[in-house]
């Protein structure tokens, strides 16, 4: 092995890959039943970058060399950089080396289109192979769907990856327009309804013959850009809403544009990374796949934009003070769920503990409740709660005056760009 | 007030309890660790580890909670956080002075704790599972140095030895001074002796050939993914806690 150039290999293809930024290697249920290598199931984040995110996967480009020339990607076409290109073995083996070590969960493949799509993915979906069944490797694989690729290759890469993923890049079809006039939309769809689909009728095959194989067991997830183009947070969520709705997708990803080129389309280049809105957007995710929330009630017409100074969840309580205040020993799991400072453990751990005694401020503050936010919208146990009537706009000032956010450093408004 | 010495087993700690009840003992506070004379102003009694006294408790237990719920109990006691015994105690007696299973009464402060004491095991648990970094030595086997802040060494095997099936590895937990062996077909308890060459830490002499070249390419896969523009410490301090970093290949 020349460790030299696989080492400038892998910096180029791990740099021109860190902008994608699905993680996640959960949500598989793969065994190691053939005395192989690895398995797959809960997902683990081995180290993190001092950006904060999760290392979980080799995340790499097979090659940067790209006949596109989207305005956001590093990788375009036009732009004057290093290229470099894996080959298939070098990917099998920089990933079981790896593995063996404890450093990752599995491999994280995406790549530049060369020549066209299917090109591009039959190669991608030969490294998966390889793992698979040359080197029992059954260890966390996400394959990138290449858009434009046929049917038979992305089933062969159901059969071997255990998730796939097309990138929408743009919240709705005219951003996409403006900045990546080489892609269009329906490319993308295609491929993730055809895995919907396939999904379905293997699940439905599975149940009926347990030695079926696997495929695409942790489903297929998505990424848009927030802040290159310019759509408001009503258009992103409901985008991602439909997409949730309509495709089955696991996870929605959403990844704040980090100015890497200078394009008149684009932010200038020392704008910073909308960080706060990423964070918002994925706070508003949450509620709509696990607190039981509906998107117009976190977005609408009204509401277009998630309030960057407190999470959506507060916001949607003090828009909507008639629901409250809420008997903690008393309401459904459903309503505990809504009241802005209990998360869902906290609130499980309520609905189990009351059982037993009614609960008071300082069981809550136990069980992990943040009591100075959610007393404004319970009573308890205690003959002391908020008795002032106090509007929507009183309380989130009250809140704010007593935290601190971990964002106070960074730029707070959304950026106006256009 | 009493104190009570026990051995630090799991028997001592339901022997112990089988005291408390004979004996009718209301404010007491386990230890564990020899006896010392010279306790002036209270009164010390010493725990004799007794197999059926033990037993018996277990049986009670088995009665009033979930194999989980003793399950959770055993492995919190194993985890030898300091100052703890009070806890398992104080649990253990409310289980038998309550007539129903009180695991999910999370309003009383025994059961409470016993579940924030479990969660940080777990925690801790999950850290050495991403942390451990294996290194291949020169005899293929893939060796790997831990300090965990509990003693949860015992809850990775079955997680290490379904991953890595096909390899031989080596877990070893410097601070406790003992690790797990796995042969590719079954783990065991083992201590090793390191020579003057090969602390325990750093194993480097003994390193398989390629090594070298895959922690430096790990190192360089790490630094490559960062994104500059992004960069918070704070946050990236909370994942990786300094005290870990000096057996991440990635942070040395």
């Amino acid at each position: 092995m020349n460790a030299e150039r696989i080492t400038e290999k892998l910096n180029i293809l791990a740099d021109a890959a860190k902008y994608d930024v699905s993680c996640a290697s959960s949500g598989s249920k793969r065994k190691n039943e053939n005395k192989g290598l690895g398995n797959a199931s809960n997902g683990i984040c081995h180290s993190y970058t001092e950006d904060g995110r999760c290392v979980s996967l080799l995340k790499i480009l097979l090659t940067n060399h790209c006949i596109f020339d989207c305005a956001y990607c590093v990788s375009r076409k036009n732009n004057d950089i290093k290229r470099a290109a894996f080959t298939v073995q070098e990917v099998v083996d920089l990933t079981i080396n790896f593995y063996r070590r404890n450093y990752i969960e599995g491999l994280f493949l995406s790549s530049g289109i060369f020549k066209d799509a299917d090109y591009t993915m039959e190669r991608l979906v030969r490294v998966a192979k390889k793992l698979r069944t040359e080197h029992n490797f059954n260890g966390y694989i996400h394959l990138k769907s290449i858009p434009g690729a046929s049917d038979e290759l992305m089933r062969e890469a159901g059969l071997y990856a255990d998730r796939l993923s097309v990138n929408l890049e743009m919240p709705t079809e005219a951003g996409l327009k403006l900045l990546a006039p080489d892609k269009n939309r329906q490319d993308m769809i295609n491929p993730m309804d055809f895995l919907k689909k396939e999904i379905i009728l293997r699940t439905e095959e599975k149940k009926l013959f347990k030695k079926a194989p696997m495929f695409a067991p942790a489903g297929q997830s998505t990424q848009m850009i927030i802040g290159a183009t310019p759509e408001n947070d009503q258009q992103v969520l409901q985008s991602a809403n439909y997409f949730y709705q309509n495709f089955n997708l696991k996870r929605v990803y959403y990844s704040g544009y980090v100015p890497v080129l200078a394009d008149k389309r684009l932010p200038a280049l020392n704008t910073s990374v909308p960080m706060v809105r990423e964070n918002r957007l994925y706070q508003a995710d949450w509620l709509m796949r696990f607190y039981g929330f509906r998107v117009n009630e976190i977005v609408n017409d009204e509401q277009p934009l998630l309030d960057l100074d407190i999470d959506p969840k507060l916001g949607w309580a003090i828009r909507n003070m008639h629901v409250f205040p809420i008997d903690i020993n008393k309401a459904d799991l459903q309503t505990i769920l809504r009241v802005p400072g209990i998360g869902l453990l906290s609130a499980q751990k309520i609905v189990s503990a009351r059982k037993f005694a009614r609960l008071g401020w300082e069981q809550l503050k136990k069980i992990g409740v943040a009591v100075n936010r959610a007393r404004y919208f319970i009573t308890c146990k205690s003959s002391e709660f908020e008795r002032r009537d106090l509007t929507g706009n009183n309380i989130k000032q009250f809140i704010l005056a007593e935290s601190k956010s971990k964002y106070l450093k960074n730029n707070h408004t959304q950026l106006n760009l256009f | 007030m009493y104190t009570l010495i026990y051995d630090g087993t799991f028997e001592g700690l339901l022997t112990a309890i089988f005291e408390i009840y004979e004996l009718k003992l209301f404010h007491v506070k386990l230890i564990k660790g020899e006896w010392r004379s010279g306790a002036l102003f209270e009164e010390v009694l010493q725990i004799v580890t007794d197999e059926n006294r033990a037993a018996r408790v277990l049986e009670g237990l088995r009665k009033k909670l979930s194999a989980a719920g003793i399950q959770r109990l055993y492995i919190a006691h194993m985890a030898e956080m300091e100052h703890e015994e009070s806890t398992l105690i104080g649990f253990i007696r409310y289980v038998f002075d309550s007539d129903q299973n009180i695991e999910e009464d999370y309003g009383n402060k025994y059961v409470m704790r016993l579940s924030e004491i479990i969660k940080m095991i777990r925690r801790e648990r999950h850290r050495m599972e991403a942390f451990v970094r294996f290194q291949k030595l020169k005899d293929e086997i893939f060796y790997s140095a831990i300090e965990p802040d509990f003693n949860v060494l015992p809850l990775l095997i079955k997680h290490f030895k379904n991953r890595y099936a096909d390899q031989k590895w080596i877990i070893y937990d410097i601070k406790r001074s003992y690790g797990i062996y796995y042969d590719l077909h079954d783990t065991q308890y083992i201590s090793l002796d390191f020579s003057e060459t090969n602390k325990p830490g750093n194993v480097i002499a003994a390193f398989s050939e390629d090594e070298g070249i895959y922690q430096h390419l790990w190192k360089n896969y790490f630094n490559s993914v960062n994104i500059t523009s992004r960069k918070n410490t704070r946050l990236h301090l909370r994942h990786i806690p300094k005290r870990y970093w000096r057996h991440l290949t990635e942070k040395i």
